[in-house]
């Protein structure tokens, strides 16, 4: 009884929301920072000289798949420690942030669709960035749903990490065979490398608050997307508590105090009869 | 390539363990004579808590019998002493070893005789026992010698696996048991769809290898037959062992316990 | 090292004893590779231009769907009543059982590409230019195309479904070998511009990567699998 009041208390020590003051903090700062790139993108901002109009679109594409890259790197290293570890934190760590890595890269696709339908006159074009990003965003598909696959805590974290870090190791065969492929047929376009255009003065603070926002951004989801994942095992845990409590109460007669008296009884009545009657 | 060494060093280390199970009885003396240390271990499996809080200690030499309900968490004990289920909690030593940190050492000690075959259905018996005899290390008349002890007899070594019938199935399972020389027994219902001299030969194979010293953990609801063999009996119930009793106490007492069981 | 390659070789005789039992692969996987090359001829119209074209393409796409079936197999025979239960307890080496549980992947990819490559040959016309080039990168494609299937084939195994999950995780990677050994065979049949030697470094790193994680995670893979 005593064991199940205390895993209980424990368990209720830990954070009830996924929010706090410092995610509150992160939130407000994210909404900030978003509201300012909006200024700056439609504001404040000059079109280019060459892309016109469609530039603005850049200052959101271009943080996000930093952004992302960012966040696979740190589903890899997290994935490594899982690995090596077996901990929890690791393993949520890398759920997290593999998780909103996808949301961005996914993002990244359709501003750089929504980029490619003025540009190019039509939404896709197998341009080398886009298309790395297209196969980037099935491998990520892939972890996250393998990580929704049912399974015991650390077969399913282990799996889920070896993905992760086999899918790191391609980013860059999948960068440069894309590279290749994609000069092989098309040639070398200037509308495939956007950012050799010059940017100067407000476009290119346009593009660092971009980045700042999208990095604020991603890292107030990563942290309610962990405690949210911290929670629900936390949840698991609490049950399993009163679940081995439960289970020892309901099929062994008495509680833990009152078992050596049963074992000394059954010591002494032994010829009488054993103990499993006395649950039949 | 460094980890890979060091997993070839571990194993090494743990086949010399395995052919010497003289040091092995040698090490577990100096640990009070246990062959098992369970203290509080609780062990989740699908995320239920098959086992939820096990204190077991077994002497070396002795033949413990867990006794109990389907469903009590018997399997799961073996499981753990096997080191195929780790603890979540509480501490295990197994053959004076730590079951997280000697892992490939307490594997290459023990055998294990679970409800499952562990063989492939497509391999014939033969090759079978040469797969899983020469992966511990065991030589061809070490191997031919199992399957002898076993009494599977040789016009079923070209067999494929799948044709068998259970309690061959059962026999063979027991050869590559026996080619791994183990120095701690786990028996899941060991007389399981075994015909009479089937049993008589699980029987036969117990008291020999205690009297070489092997420990032995069996899981059985065979009480008649178990009951005369066992030195210890515990009962499991909940996940939990619920009492204990030496049967050296008295065997009246025991066959009375004997015929309580289902 | 030498513990090692005890294990690769046990276990790769033992996986090509059981396919040799069986037959799975010569029985299901050969006349699934036919079907799709007599499929892709229909879905692209029988043009000769247009077939010696697309050739490299469907080859390995056809290999890649092949691996599917092969690497789902090569985890499902381990997965069965307590064999890993076994292999734990065996003592074998796990980066040698990796090791081994690859190299019969890759054997088995070899022998469907004997009926595959004499499929396309004479239903789509084409006929090897640079054999040196075109016998190399096919290797190093195999080699890597293996190695990843040991990786993700048990890591997909156990499932509900399983057979849908292992395409969906193993595919998107597979894309760089994919590219790399189409362009290699299409400068092997001719097509291509220049040798492209580059494609065939690619697939030899692809291939080294491949084998060096699966070496290094091969310990939690066989636990936790």
């Amino acid at each position: 009884m005593t064991e199940k009041a205390t895993a209980e208390r424990a368990a209720l020590q830990g954070p009830l929301s996924t929010g706090s003051r410092a995610t509150r903090v992160l939130g407000l700062a994210s909404i900030a920072s978003l509201a300012l790139l909006v200024f700056y993108t439609f504001k404040a901002t000059k079109p280019d000289v060459e892309l016109g109009e469609t530039v603005r679109i850049l200052y959101i594409h271009v943080p996000t798949i930093s952004t992302a890259y960012l966040l696979l790197l740190t589903n890899a290293v997290a994935s490594v420690v899982f690995l090596v570890k077996k901990n929890r934190f690791a393993d949520h760590l890398a759920g997290a942030s593999a998780e909103v890595g996808l949301l961005l890269l996914g993002l990244t696709l359709v501003t750089g669709m929504l980029w490619g339908r003025p540009t190019w006159g039509t939404y896709w074009v197998w341009d080398p960035r886009l298309t790395t990003t297209l196969i980037m965003f099935l491998m990520y598909l892939g972890y996250v749903t393998l990580r929704g696959l049912p399974g015991e805590f650390v077969t399913r974290g282990t799996r889920a990490a070896i993905v992760g870090i086999v899918s790191v190791f391609m980013l860059y065969p999948v960068r440069q065979s894309v590279n290749w492929w994609s000069s092989l047929h098309q040639g070398s376009t200037a509308l495939g490398r956007p950012l050799k255009a010059e940017i100067s003065g407000n476009q290119e603070l346009a593009l660092y608050i971009g980045f700042l926002a999208f990095l604020i951004l991603a890292v107030w989801l990563v942290v309610h997307r962990f405690r949210l994942a911290w929670l629900e095992e936390s949840a698991r845990e609490t049950s399993l508590t009163a679940e081995i409590a439960e289970r020892r109460a309901a099929e062994a007669p008495g509680s833990t105090t009152v078992r050596a008296d049963v074992s000394a009884a059954a010591r002494v009545s032994q010829g009488a009869g054993s103990p499993q009657e006395d649950t039949q | 390539m460094r980890q890979a060494t060091a997993t070839a060093q571990a194993t090494a280390t743990a086949q010399a363990t395995e052919r010497a199970p003289g040091a092995d009885s040698a090490d577990a003396r100096a640990m009070g004579g246990l062959a098992l240390r369970f203290s509080n271990v609780v062990a989740l499996s699908g995320g239920f808590p098959v086992l939820t809080g096990v204190d077991l200690q077994v002497q070396v030499g002795s033949i413990c019998w867990l006794a109990g309900a389907n469903g009590a968490g018997k399997t799961s004990i073996l499981r753990v002493a096997a080191g195929l289920l780790q603890p979540a909690s509480g501490t295990a030593e197994v053959l004076g070893m730590n079951l997280r940190s000697d892992l490939p050492a307490v594997r290459a000690a023990v055998g294990l005789l679970s409800h499952q075959s562990g063989m492939y259905e497509e391999l014939s018996v033969a090759e079978n026992l040469q797969f899983w005899g020469r992966a511990c290390g065991a030589k061809n008349s070490e191997i031919a010698a199992s399957l002898r002890r076993a009494e599977v007899s040789q016009r079923l070594e070209p067999v494929p696996f799948a044709q068998l019938s259970s309690g061959q199935r059962r026999r063979v399972s027991l050869a590559a048991m026996l080619v791994r020389r183990a120095t701690l027994w786990c028996l899941d219902e060991p007389h399981a769809g075994m015909d009479a001299p089937g049993r008589d030969l699980v029987d036969g194979l117990l008291l020999e290898a205690r009297d070489s010293g092997v420990t032995t953990l069996i899981a059985s609801h065979d009480a008649d037959r178990v009951a005369s063999l066992a030195t210890d009996r515990v009962w499991v119930q909940g996940g939990a062992i619920s009492s204990d009793s030496g049967l050296s106490e008295g065997q009246t007492t025991t066959s009375n316990i004997g015929r309580a069981e289902p | 090292m030498r513990e090692v390659l005890r294990a690769a070789v046990m276990v790769c005789r033992k996986d090509l004893r059981m396919e040799w039992r069986t037959k799975a692969t010569i029985s299901y996987v050969v006349p699934f590779v036919l079907i799709v090359v007599v499929l892709f001829a229909f879905a692209l119209d029988t043009d000769p231009v247009l077939l010696r074209r697309a050739t490299a393409g469907v080859y390995w796409i056809t290999v890649l769907f092949a691996a599917t079936l092969i690497a789902q197999r090569s985890a499902a025979i381990e997965g069965r009543d307590g064999v890993m239960d076994s292999l734990r307890l065996s003592g074998l080496d796990p980066a040698g059982q990796f090791l081994g549980k690859a190299a019969a992947i890759f054997a088995q990819l070899l022998l469907i590409q004997i009926p595959l490559g004499i499929g396309v040959a004479v239903l789509y016309g084409v006929s090897l230019e640079r054999p040196g080039i075109g016998v190399l990168s096919a290797l190093l494609a195999t080699l890597a195309v293996a190695a990843s299937g040991a990786i993700y084939g048990p890591l997909a195994a156990g499932f509900v479904g399983s057979e849908a999950v292992l395409p969906l995780l193993y595919l998107p990677v597979l894309t760089p070998v994919m590219m790399a050994a189409t362009r290699s065979a299409e400068s092997a049949l001719g097509f291509g511009v220049g040798a492209g030697w580059h494609w065939t470094a690619m697939l030899g790193m692809l291939g080294a990567t491949f084998l060096v994680l699966g070496t290094l995670t091969a310990a939690s893979l066989l636990e936790h699998r």
